[in-house]
């Protein structure tokens, strides 16, 4: 680990500190893991990546997997999956951290797949960011499942900080009876970026319910998609929710979609796009915040 | 400590402010009322330079500020709080009380001043500035970023507007103190007879023009033949 190293490692899991479980996976290999007695990680032997049991009844620990990328012109892709027991209560950190200074593209896709015990309530926290000025392109391309047992709950914090050049983003849950999915993007994007996003939530159980909430700026010529369909197979309860800010050139398209396959589901969904509104500008520049500084407030704001 | 000479504003051929003159002097408190469409919120607006009027001037302690930005005039001392309270997403009645008062606080600095409006802070606190507050939840925490502010003008464009009259009969005691304990002027955009109480000097607008400046009896004098209740009990508003 160098210092760039330790740089990405505090940009994507600023709370790392080397206690509880955890796996750092720098250019494509493992380099540094840690077990605890009710958490262990087993790589694969059939392809890269990590299969994480975690017991039953665990709580009051947390798990960090952090991905860094150093050298450029790989492509990392990383299968993980997590399986968590009965009556867990855990927070697990992952993300991704590209310093790029050359020609070449580093593409990280990471495939997580979590597999949530009856009444587990889990925490997951995911970033994403780049940096350096190689013009090589910083892609990365996640993709989260979510098998939801009965009366467990997951709630899933998503966010693309800054310098990614490309991103396909897909998410997938299914949930059975009395779960609860919680899922907040941040995104923003510069330059000519482009981000897409797809959310597809299937609620099967009697009482599930999920909230996808996306925030996302698009800034100079960058492009954003929202794409989400949630299917109600039962009585169940579906919320997406999606803003963003656009300026200058970018642009942003949302096609939501709900689908109601049982007569008790309810489904919303809600999409907001346009510039800052000029009444919160005003707002803040009486209280004497420049336009700029303005801006800059109400962007922060509205991603964090 | 403010002057405006001869302003004038026009908007889609209707004359909205027609060659307004006002003085107004330090430590004063002062209501400004008359009819809807009478250019009220409109000269609030010009003063604070969120509209910039077609003709005129607009001196502040002496000093032209008649071309100066919006922000420029909040760092002269000038504070203005909406009629319609701005919601954000994202951001906390914390930060926005912060932000406001240009200092760190603490969470209990901010407690003091929410309780002070007459809200339960614990539960506002790091709450956003969006529509899951009510209109009065919402009128209380503008009041609240525009009073830390310690301005030496502060403008309220109809405080009374989209709340309640529970609220209400607070908000006045909360102007009352205001009055005793703030130095500065401020400026009340109103309809309500009960905030005339506690004015200084009430200016009349009609029509764009001023028709009268005086106490509340001189210029409750003027609406006696056309005034009639509206929202509120007192409220003057001869539409």
């Amino acid at each position: 680990m160098n210092n760039i190293d330790n740089e990405l490692l505090k940009t994507i899991s600023g709370t790392f500190s080397y206690t509880g479980a955890y796996n750092i996976r720098k250019n494509g290999e493992s380099i540094d893991r840690q077990t605890t007695p009710n958490i262990d990680i087993v790589s694969k032997k059939d392809k890269s990546g990590l299969d994480i049991y975690i017991k039953d009844n665990t709580t009051n620990e947390s798990l960090d997997i952090p991905v860094l990328i150093s050298n450029a012109g790989i492509k990392d892709v990383v299968y993980n999956d997590f399986f968590i027991g009965d009556n867990v209560d855990i927070t697990i950190v992952a993300g991704c951290g590209i310093h790029s200074e050359l020609e070449e593209d580093s593409e990280h896709d990471g495939i997580h797949r979590f597999y949530i015990g009856k009444n587990s309530c889990v925490k997951y926290i995911e970033k994403h960011y780049a940096e350096g000025f190689g013009l090589g392109k910083k892609i990365i391309s996640p993709v989260t499942e979510i098998y939801m047992k009965d009366g467990s709950s997951m709630e899933m914090e998503t966010s693309q900080i800054r310098g990614i050049d490309d991103a396909i983003r897909t998410t997938k849950a299914k949930l059975d009876n009395d779960t609860k999915l919680v899922i907040n993007e941040k995104i923003m994007t510069h330059e000519n970026q482009k981000a897409k996003t797809v959310f597809e939530v299937v609620l099967n159980g009697k009482n599930s319910s999920s909230k996808v909430t996306s925030r996302s700026v698009a800034i100079d010529k960058s492009k954003q998609y929202f794409i989400s369909k949630v299917t109600g197979n039962n009585e169940c309860f579906g919320h997406v929710e999606c803003d963003a800010i656009v300026k200058d050139n970018a642009r942003v398209t949302s096609t939501p979609k709900i689908v109601a396959n049982n007569i008790n589901a309810s489904l919303v969904h809600e999409a907001t796009i346009g510039k800052i509104a000029k009444e919160q500008l005003v707002k803040l520049m009486t209280l004497g915040l420049s336009k700029e500084r303005a801006e800059e407030t109400i962007i922060n704001g509205f991603l964090n | 400590m403010l002057e405006l000479k001869n302003i004038c504003f026009t908007r889609e051929g209707k004359k909205i402010l027609d060659n307004v003159s006002l003085t107004l002097d330090e430590d004063k408190f002062y209501v400004i009322t008359g009819p809807n469409g009478s250019g009220k919120s409109t000269l609030a607006k010009i003063i604070m330079g969120i509209e910039k009027q077609d003709s005129g001037e607009i001196l502040y302690n002496n000093e032209d500020i008649t071309h100066l930005s919006i922000d420029e005039r909040a760092n002269l001392g000038i504070s203005y709080s909406f009629q319609q309270p701005v919601k954000f997403k994202g951001i906390t009645v914390y930060d926005l009380v912060c932000l406001a008062s240009k200092k760190f606080l603490t969470k209990e600095d901010v407690c003091q001043i929410l309780t002070k409006i007459g809200l339960c802070t614990n539960e506002y606190i790091n709450r956003e500035v969006n529509d899951s507050l009510s209109g009065g939840e919402l009128k209380r925490i503008e009041i609240a970023s525009v009073s830390v502010r310690d301005s030496k003008l502060t403008i309220f464009d109809e405080p009374e507007a989209g709340i309640d009259l529970w609220s209400f009969d607070n908000l006045i005691e909360l102007f009352k103190d205001i009055r005793k304990n703030t130095n500065g002027s401020t400026i009340i955009i109103s309809h309500q007879e009960k905030i005339f109480d506690i004015a200084d000097k009430i200016i009349l607008l009609k029509n764009g023009k001023i028709e009268k400046i005086g106490n509340k009896e001189d210029v409750i004098g003027s609406f006696n033949n056309k005034r009639k209740k509206c929202c509120h009990e007192g409220c003057i508003n001869n539409e």
